[in-house]
């Protein structure tokens, strides 16, 4: 069995190649050094608002918050010139109720979690149930998880066969294909999930770091792994692939340094919400308040944002 | 026709890199505290060259004039030379305790001071402010650092022997790294109890001369560090003055082979850090992105303007244009422009002859028949600018392929095994570095006894530390600077 593993992971592995630890995360250290002023950042900040997928993933929501958050996610400011968010997040209970809130054919979209988020713990024709329920109650985007227990036991056409299970109960709605990083563990592993997934994905669908439900979210190492896959992968097949981090990015700066690594391994065809989405709550807030310092020059009490996360 | 229904004619997918998001300018904005005159540093103090005369040094930029810098003439050095023996008999015989506070306090004010050095630096030598405030002032502060540590621990450098200095030094500079090299050349100097006249390169004298600056606020006695300023003549003069006990060079191979020869005949050590043409070579197994990254780093660092730049890359022909395809994608996002400019990559050339040099060398690659890629940059309209540069098709017999070119440009060759690697990589007059990049441990262990170079990077690539020897084979030169060796080329053996 060892043995079989072994085979699996370097026929992988030989196909995708490999990344160094320390070479990665030195590159990645380059982007937290560039200065970014001015409309360079002004462009950055509004680019970024209009990436968040604006989510709230926890067992206490209620139909009011979720609709709260809708409204925020239309109209993040007072100030009318923010452009609304790509979308909100939300568990698949709560699909309806987002549709409720943003109407039918709202800018807004609305992603589901499914395919037993987070840990994906589920029979494959529950998880695919899920799916068909989210996208029945109105989600135009469906963000599942793969099965880490089959990658990391090697069973690869397992994992891979899943995700176009799902693929094929989304029907129209986007997918965004969670590796959950933190599990897989080695940059070597995030570059493997991702060319798995990519392989059976439609131009325009995603990979994504995490769940946010576990210690290690989105790094700039893990999401350099993953562009450099989806650029190597775009060039070889012509499939563009989308990207989303998730959880841990919490600063506009952080947003700014993530953006900074698009631009210079992607390129400008990806800085764009249908290519780049940041799955984060408390993001959109110092968004906001960035914007606003810098078109006042000054920073606003805390308290002119809704900075608790259940108060959208 | 029949392909067409085949597989419908579809362009190759292509990224763009333009400019959607382009950034603000980004200057630092430090102060430097620039003189509009400096004078030579001769016994602790500022004098004004004998002879009256100074040059100008540039902003190599904005060809904008920055200061005067006095020009030494043979009285000159002939005064440092005796200011400096005279404070050897003090300074030599100091405890090494008591010569470990100075280096640490020249070592802290350094600190103290980074941002003003690291602009100085970058208006005077032309590199990105990003390299000068991340890399060149803190290593000269980490080489005091180290050397401080030394100072009072010299019974252990040399197991079962006892070390004693040699005297007075003299040190000459390339203007590569002119703070940097200060720091290499002075602190070991110091630390074994040796005193110095150094001179500086004649393009980037100013942080050598703010050093001095540094140095009389630490008290350091005078006589000890001299620095004359000046070009190839005042050089000379350094190495062929009669009271030195030892010259250290580092600088071209052409001007290292002058002054062995000139020195030919008498009993004074040298240390000679020459000119380069390494081989940076990427294995098929190698992580190719971080592969790049390394090429990147290894050429572009410094616009090239290092004895150990990766100027050679050898790839394995099985990944030979996956490299070439991605190194000139990653070639696209450098940015060349304003040093002074916090997100610039690539900086100016350091002088107008310098650019004469690559671009015609880089000329005489094309005529040669390599082919040559240069990324769409647009390069500022005043200064001295070179575009990031990629041969390819380069054959080992071609120019760029054996002259060091000290610049932005790159010559890409391929290889199918291993000892075709260490065959080509090996022919060639220089032996400072390599870089090795595969998967396989035991290749790098195998590739490291064979390649004839003094430093040998596996998986990475221009990466420095002071407790790490650094030095040549061959052409490149002799002795090291840096650790342990460093030292010992600073003493004699009692």
């Amino acid at each position: 069995m060892i043995g079989g593993l072994s085979a699996s992971w370097r026929r992988l592995v030989d196909e995708v190649g490999t990344v160094d630890t320390v070479g990665l995360e030195e590159r990645v250290a380059k982007y937290t050094t560039r200065s970014i002023k001015k409309s360079a950042k002004v462009w950055g900040l509004r680019t970024a608002v209009t990436m968040v997928d604006l989510t709230t993933l926890e067992g206490k929501d209620t139909p009011g918050k979720v609709a709260s958050l809708c409204q925020k996610a239309v109209a993040p400011s007072d100030d009318p010139t923010v452009p609304p968010v790509a979308a909100v997040c939300v568990y698949p209970a709560m699909v309806r109720h987002a549709r409720q809130a943003l109407g039918p054919n709202a800018k807004v979209r609305i992603a589901s979690v499914a395919t037993a988020f987070p840990s994906g713990q589920a029979p494959l024709r529950t998880r695919l149930a899920e799916v068909k329920a989210a996208v029945a109650d109105g989600a135009d985007e469906v963000d599942m998880v793969i099965n880490r227990g089959a990658f990391l036991a090697g069973e690869y056409g397992r994992v891979q066969d899943e995700i176009a299970a799902v693929v094929a109960a989304c029907g129209d709605a986007t997918l965004k294909v969670i590796l959950e990083v933190s599990e897989l563990e080695t940059y070597d592993k995030i570059r493997a999930a991702s060319f798995l997934a990519m392989r059976v994905l439609r131009p325009g669908d995603f990979i994504k770091t995490s769940t946010g439900k576990t210690s290690l979210n989105a790094t700039l190492g893990n999401n350099q792994v993953m562009l450099e896959a989806i650029r190597d992968f775009y060039l070889a097949t012509g499939v563009p692939i989308a990207m989303k981090p998730a959880g841990g990015i919490r600063t506009a700066k952080q947003a700014l340094q993530f953006l900074i690594a698009v631009k210079e391994t992607l390129g400008d065809g990806w800085l764009n919400n249908r290519r780049y989405r940041f799955g984060a709550s408390a993001l959109l807030n110092d968004l906001l308040r960035q914007l606003e310092k810098e078109r006042t020059g000054a920073y606003q009490a805390p308290y002119y944002f809704s900075e608790a996360a259940e108060s959208y | 026709m029949p392909t067409a229904t085949r597989s419908p004619s579809r362009r190759a997918p292509e990224l763009i890199f333009g400019d959607l998001w382009s950034f603000d300018p980004a200057p630092e904005t430090a102060d430097p505290k620039l003189k509009s005159r400096y004078e030579l540093f001769i016994n602790g103090r500022l004098v004004a060259p004998r002879g009256g005369r100074y040059f100008e040094s540039i902003n190599p930029a904005t060809e904008q004039k920055l200061a005067d810098i006095a020009l030494a003439g043979p009285a000159d050095v002939n005064a440092a030379y005796g200011a400096a023996a005279r404070a050897f008999r003090t300074w030599g015989r100091l405890p090494g305790r008591e010569r470990a506070k100075y280096l640490y306090r020249i070592a802290r004010l350094l600190q103290d001071r980074a941002r003003e050095f690291a602009v100085a630096e970058t208006m005077d030598g032309g590199k990105p402010i990003k390299e000068s405030r991340d890399f060149d002032v803190p290593m000269a502060a980490a080489h005091f650092f180290y050397h401080a540590g030394w100072a009072d621990k010299l019974d252990y450098v040399a197991p079962g022997r006892r070390v004693a200095p040699l005297g007075v030094v003299g040190q000459v500079i390339p203007w590569n790294f002119p703070l940097l090299m200060c720091a290499w050349k002075l602190a070991p100097a110091l630390a074994m109890g040796n005193c110095v006249v150094l001179k500086p390169a004649e393009t980037t004298s100013i942080t050598a001369l703010k050093l001095a600056e540094i140095i009389a606020d630490a008290d350091l006695p005078p006589g000890v560090v001299n620095i004359v300023t000046g070009a190839g003549e005042v050089g000379a003069a350094v190495m062929n003055h009669p009271t030195p006990a030892k010259v250290a060079f580092t600088g071209s191979t052409e001007v290292g082979k002058i002054i062995m020869r000139s020195l030919a005949g008498t009993d004074k050590k040298m240390t000679m850090e020459l000119g380069g043409k390494a081989a940076n070579i990427i294995f098929e197994d190698a992580p190719l992105d971080q592969a790049v990254e390394g090429i990147v780093n290894g050429i572009f660092f410094n616009q090239g303007h290092v004895c150990c730049a990766g100027s050679r890359l050898l790839v394995h022909e099985p990944v030979a244009d996956r490299v070439l395809a991605r190194l000139k994608q990653r070639i696209r996002v450098l940015r060349v422009g304003d040093p002074l400019d916090k997100n610039t990559d690539i900086g100016a050339i350091n002088s107008r002859e310098q650019l004469a040099k690559i671009a015609a060398l880089v000329r005489t690659g094309v005529r040669e028949g390599a082919e040559l890629y240069q990324p769409p940059c647009a390069l500022p309209p005043r200064g001295f600018f070179f575009r990031p540069s990629v041969f390819s098709n380069v054959a080992m017999s071609h120019r760029i392929a054996r002259e060091e070119i000290f610049g932005p440009v790159l010559s890409v060759l391929t290889f199918r095994t291993l000892e075709e690697a260490v065959e080509k990589a090996n022919n060639t007059a220089y032996g400072l570095s390599a870089g090795v990049w595969t998967d396989k441990g035991s290749r790098i262990l195998k590739m490291s006894t064979e390649l004839k170079a003094g430093v040998v990077w596996a998986n990475t690539y221009n990466k420095f530390d002071p407790t790490s020897p650094f030095g040549g084979y061959k052409e490149s030169g002799f002795g090291r600077e840096g650790g342990r060796q460093g030292l010992l080329d600073y003493c004699r053996l009692v």
